[in-house]
């Protein structure tokens, strides 16, 4: 199937999800439950998307598992998004070289 | 329009993450700027490059969208309240498809009414960041030596967590719905092979936030703190 079309239909969802309720619904969503669901999916969803991903991220276990442990200590300690990123990365990438270096 | 300006700088970097991973995917830096242009969502279309990568069903690239970005109807909902009278249907149309979490959050601290030149003015300069970083990133990801691009893979996922992990360690219940939905997706992985990754985010997130909204329903109205 041509990436063209999964990139149409993935907007199409999009676009519709948050315009409906935009242009048409009035009122609030009640329900507790709901609600509940609502707030705590998009931090389940990072997370399921994170996990296992992330250990595979660099096409090298070792070195995307250091990754890993250097963007949970950032995060721990609450650095901004782009340091966590950024440090994790770099962490990949100096013991992509030393493994490079050993074997 | 400024009140755009610290939103899009976040944006950039996320984006740049995106633009590396979809080079790595494999897709063209074509596909990686339209996806990012069309959609302006970084979750929902880290899914969607799963899917295609897969090469999964459109069902299921449909059912990724709908549950990763369920939430925004909820903020549309909430700032359809919110509109000034001069929005009409065609501007709904328009600035419906701009609701993100982090526009979602500026917009609805707003004490006056909303009007479509505010709500332009806000969401652009964001999109702007946003298609920029992602055609940087998928730049990036097209000349750089593999050793670089493999580690600056690590980018969005690094960001994921510095998303996820400040409130998950302020909050047990975030912490609660956080573990279960890592530990699902990772028994999935490993032992529910057949499962696909679309679905298996899915059925994780779903399963985690029910299961939280069962045992630690939410009172306040309060849905900010994470990121977009």
């Amino acid at each position: 199937m041509s990436v063209a079309v999964y990139i149409a239909v993935m907007a199409v969802t999009t676009y519709l999800i948050r315009v409906i309720p935009f242009a048409a619904v009035r009122g609030k969503i009640k329900s507790r439950f709901l609600n509940s669901v609502l707030y705590y999916i998009p931090f389940a969803v990072l997370s399921a998307m994170t996990f296992p991903a992330i250990f595979y991220a660099t096409g090298n276990v070792i070195t995307s598992v250091i990754g890993t442990v250097i963007a949970l200590v950032m995060a721990y300690f609450n650095l901004p998004l782009i340091v966590v990123a950024l440090t994790s990365s770099a962490g990949a990438f100096i013991a992509s070289l030393i493994i490079g270096g050993i074997s | 329009m400024r009140h755009g300006i610290p939103i899009m700088l976040g944006y950039f970097s996320v984006s740049f993450g995106f633009g590396v991973l979809c080079i790595q995917k494999n897709l063209s830096i074509l596909a990686a700027v339209g996806i990012s242009v069309t959609n302006l969502t970084s979750a929902g279309q880290v899914a969607g490059v799963e899917v295609i990568a897969a090469s999964g069903s459109l069902i299921e690239m449909i059912l990724c969208q709908l549950v990763i970005n369920l939430r925004y109807s909820l903020m549309s909902l909430s700032l359809s309240q919110k509109l000034d009278p001069s929005f009409n249907l065609m501007h709904r149309l328009f600035a419906g498809y701009g609701v993100t979490d982090e526009i979602f959050a500026v917009a609805s601290a707003q004490t006056e009414p909303l009007t479509p030149a505010y709500m332009y003015g806000l969401i652009l300069t964001p999109f702007l960041g946003w298609s920029s970083g992602t055609l940087l990133g998928a730049l990036a990801g097209d000349i750089m030596p593999a050793s670089v691009t493999a580690a600056l893979s690590l980018m969005l996922y690094g960001m994921f967590m510095a998303i996820i992990v400040p409130p998950a360690k302020k909050n047990s219940r975030v912490l609660f719905a956080v573990l279960i939905a890592a530990a699902l997706s990772v028994v999935m992985h490993y032992c529910l092979p057949m499962i696909s990754g679309g679905f298996a985010i899915i059925i994780a997130a779903v399963i985690a936030s029910v299961t939280g909204a069962l045992f630690f329903p939410v009172t306040d109205e309060n849905n900010g703190e994470e990121k977009k």
